[in-house]
């Protein structure tokens, strides 16, 4: 199956270690929010901007910008697993990448192999959608909505 | 007047890389930009949004070994098994989920990464002696392929329309 991203580890410079390790949360709130964070690291706007810009390109960041609680912005997620024969999940698994309500998909080294997170707007239609996916599947969902989030804090230093 | 829907659907994709990214999304969304400023400032003192970075390919920046791992507990112990994992700087992710038992009897999810095989499971271990014996059965799951990872989208046409 042909991903969008390879998991193939690269080697960083110094410039992009320094990057990713210092702007994984407080992006500034101003004007020149580039200037300001090039700064603090004493870089060069343009250098900071370019730095980012090739990373996003090479798929070392998969975003920059705002990350949302999509449940307090009126919207909602769920987490899902499906259970294929190992031979199978290929097909599946491009089905569902194609749904635009499934933001992440990974393959997980279980009997419940494939493990998707549905983002809709509504609540209902998270329960609409995931009736449409065993429809057209044929594999049952098992549906696993967060009842209580203890910690949320992902940091990664390089 | 812009609704925080519209100020999520305007910067859900990303902030754009120039120098003045805010005055470009405050432009798509016809408002001043300190006005903009004011509203994402109130989106973050509220937890709409959680932070504002970028967010790494953790495969490639080396953090190769994610494991989900999943613990059946009493339902008297999730809270507090919870809170402590939470604690750990060993787990970036921690939720309580319902269960579907037989085939699905755990309660309590926690994420925990690592370069090698070796650091994961060193850190699951010390999850497992922090949980003692209120952990009736666990299971640790690799992720083996990203086959999708767009971000959590308010996906736009479909959804007005319903």
């Amino acid at each position: 199956m042909k991903s969008e991203l390879s998991d193939t580890v690269v080697d960083l410079t110094d410039l992009e270690k320094l990057v990713i390790n210092s702007l994984q949360g407080s992006f500034p709130v101003c004007a020149h929010p580039f200037a300001v964070a090039a700064a603090e690291l004493d870089l060069d706007e343009a250098t900071l901007i370019a730095t980012i810009e090739d990373l996003q390109t090479r798929g070392i960041i998969t975003r920059f910008g705002p990350l949302f609680d999509i449940q307090k912005a009126g919207g909602d997620f769920c987490l899902c697993a499906i259970s294929t024969p190992v031979d199978q999940w290929e097909s599946t698994a491009e089905h569902l990448n194609a749904m635009p309500e499934v933001a992440h998909n990974y393959l997980r080294n279980h009997q419940y192999n494939l493990w998707f997170v549905l983002a809709t707007e509504k609540e209902e239609q998270i329960w609409s959608t995931i009736k449409q996916i065993e429809q057209d599947t044929g594999y049952p969902v098992l549906a696993l909505p967060k009842e209580q989030e203890y910690f949320i804090g992902l940091h990664l230093e390089v | 007047m812009a609704t925080d829907s519209d100020l999520i659907r305007a910067m859900q994709a990303g902030l754009p890389l120039c120098p003045e990214p805010y005055a470009e999304i405050a432009a798509r969304l016809d408002i001043d930009e300190l006005e903009l400023h004011r509203r994402v400032n109130q989106l973050m003192s509220t937890g709409t949004i959680r932070r504002i970075g970028l967010v790494p390919n953790h495969y490639k920046i080396g953090y190769r070994f994610n494991a989900m791992t999943v613990w059946a507990l009493n339902d008297e112990d999730v809270d507090e098994v919870g809170e402590l994992f939470g604690r750990q700087t060993s787990v970036s992710h921690c939720y309580k989920r319902p269960t579907y038992p037989p085939s699905w009897p755990y309660n309590l999810f926690a994420m925990v990464h690592g370069r090698t095989l070796d650091e994961v499971n060193q850190k699951v271990e010390s999850l497992k002696g922090l949980v003692g014996e209120r952990c009736k059965s666990t299971e640790v799951l690799f992720s083996e392929k990203i086959l999708k990872k767009t971000g959590l989208r308010l996906n736009s046409g479909r959804t007005e329309n319903a």
